[in-house]
């Protein structure tokens, strides 16, 4: 319909154009795309909230360490945008596309995935 | 091209993400660690089947289509360099795998009121300055 590419962890370098004068942040590709990633992000907020309105769903509040979070999320925040993707764009849009390199991508990250959860789950 | 229709799309497109996301259970850090800890397929299945899906409309509508419904044409990305992609899927990786989070679920999550995710969210863009200001090679 718009022919544009998803792919939500460029979003998350696209907001920083709004506040960082950084030339990274600045680059046509973040100041250009951050308008319609702010509006479809709003849209995930949005389509999570329906789902919940229905009847009979319920979220549980995840128990995950907030340490966990708090440090896997600055992890694979650092690494998605370093990589050039993330789940759902090399995932989901690039493995589409037939992407030697997104599909590459992804075999290396569900790859590290298992052996940290693993090694997590041993540890703890 | 900033007709009322092209925003509207771009929201509705978001929200069936975070309604798929949602539905799914991949919103639910409990359900990606159990997956990535080989205790549970069914993430395999949702991740295959949106692939599958967005593969079929990305090989074949530019082919039926001579543009985009909205836009004059459809965009694409470029790859990036193999290595850079690689030692990041990787370190993205490592990421995913503590928290059970990651950059969509993260946004979406606030949605379905699972709000601990925030903490992933404010941390991942954190990471994401961190790479932009030190690491994007400028």
């Amino acid at each position: 319909m718009t022919g544009l590419v998803g792919g939500m962890s460029s979003l998350y370098s696209a907001v920083w154009s709004y506040c960082s004068n950084i030339a990274f942040f600045q680059k046509d590709s973040h100041v250009k795309s951050r308008q319609w990633r702010l509006v479809y992000a709003a849209g995930l907020i949005l389509g999570a909230f329906i789902w919940l309105s229905l009847p009979g769903t319920e979220m549980p509040v995840t128990q995950v360490p907030t340490w966990q979070l708090i440090l896997g999320g600055f992890i694979a925040g650092f690494g998605a945008r370093y990589g050039n993707g993330c789940t759902s764009g090399h995932g989901i849009c690039g493995m589409a596309a037939l992407s030697v390199t997104s599909i590459l991508a992804v075999i290396v990250f569900l790859g590290a995935g298992m052996v940290t959860a693993q090694l997590v789950a041993s540890l703890g | 091209m900033n007709t009322a229709i092209y925003w509207v799309v771009i929201l509705a497109s978001g929200a069936l993400f975070g309604f798929g996301l949602s539905f799914s259970t991949m919103l639910q850090p409990e359900v990606v660690l159990s997956f990535l800890r080989f205790e549970d397929f069914g993430l395999l299945l949702v991740l295959g089947s949106a692939t599958g899906l967005t593969m079929l409309i990305y090989q074949l509508a530019p082919g039926i289509l001579k543009k985009p419904f909205l836009v004059e044409k459809f965009s694409s990305k470029p790859d990036g360099e193999l290595k850079k992609t690689l030692i990041g899927a990787m370190i993205f990786g490592i990421g995913w795998g503590l928290a059970g989070v990651c950059p969509g679920p993260a946004i979406a999550g606030i949605g379905a009121g699972n709000w601990p995710v925030i903490y992933a969210l404010i941390a991942m863009l954190g990471g994401a300055y961190v790479q932009g200001r030190w690491f994007s090679g400028n």
